[in-house]
């Protein structure tokens, strides 16, 4: 079995647990397992073309995937594989008005 | 659903938000949620790690998040939010904070204007959009 990490604003959609363990041989099939078992995770976590979304990350222990094999990246029994939201932002290009915010 | 910040923590963020002027500063927001309340008791700042202009962008290491889950788990705290400041901009968001804002969190955005704070508006992710949230201030009851 491995564990995947849920963080906490996706909890909501996965039964409100920060843990989910499942049987995996690579990080995609973990990926893939864990929206079987829990769909509504699937639109925040994988893309109009089913890729794993940019903003998302993906570490095994404290690696990102992408250094390693990818969403290919052999797992092991024990394995921890945490999903990292991409926090980022900044003033860059404010709205103005068009809806976005309500005062 | 209300949101209640400790002014301590406020203060906390405008300190290290006007540290951080002329360049965005950032960081995490902790406290308790009973699904009514929203309660942000405790901040904790860290390294805008943006290889951008920081005066207008601001980047979380991802092994950073990874921290601020683990600390909340550990000390039985909720992680609520994301605070940032926008320098010389005001306290709205963005294109760019749209795109990463994650369900759930409160988006706390600081207008710093010549060095000094000069406005806070909460936000949260509703339907593909950033509305507005109102949120009180309580003096707090421990020193941090």
């Amino acid at each position: 079995m491995i564990t995947i990490f849920i963080p906490t604003p996706l909890r909501r959609f996965a039964s409100e647990q920060t843990k989910v363990s499942l049987r995996a041989k690579t990080v995609a099939e973990a990926v893939q397992s864990l929206t079987s078992i829990h769909p509504a995770l699937k639109p925040y976590l994988y893309d109009e073309s089913d890729a794993i979304r940019k903003h998302v990350r993906l570490y095994l222990g404290e690696e990102d995937v992408r250094e390693k094999q990818g969403i290919e990246t052999s797992l092991k029994e024990g394995d921890e594989l945490s999903i990292i939201p991409a926090i980022a932002g900044g003033s860059k290009s404010p709205f103005r008005g068009q809806g976005q915010w309500k005062k | 659903m209300s949101t209640i910040i400790d002014k301590s923590v406020l203060k906390e963020i405008q300190h290290k938000l006007e540290s951080d002027y002329p360049n965005e500063g950032c960081g995490f927001l902790f406290g308790t949620d009973n699904n009514r309340v929203r309660h942000i008791t405790q901040m904790i700042a860290v390294d805008n790690q943006s290889t951008g202009d920081q005066r207008r962008h601001f980047v979380i290491d991802p092994h950073d998040y990874l921290k601020a889950e683990r600390y909340g788990q550990k000390n039985d705290l909720q992680l609520l939010g994301i605070f940032h400041s926008h320098p010389d901009h005001p306290a709205i968001p963005s294109t760019h904070d749209l795109e990463f804002a994650q369900p759930y969190f409160s988006y706390f955005i600081h207008s710093i204007q010549k060095g000094k704070l000069s406005g806070t508006r909460s936000y949260r992710l509703i339907n593909g959009q950033l509305l507005e949230e109102k949120f009180s201030i309580r003096q707090s009851t421990k020193a941090h």
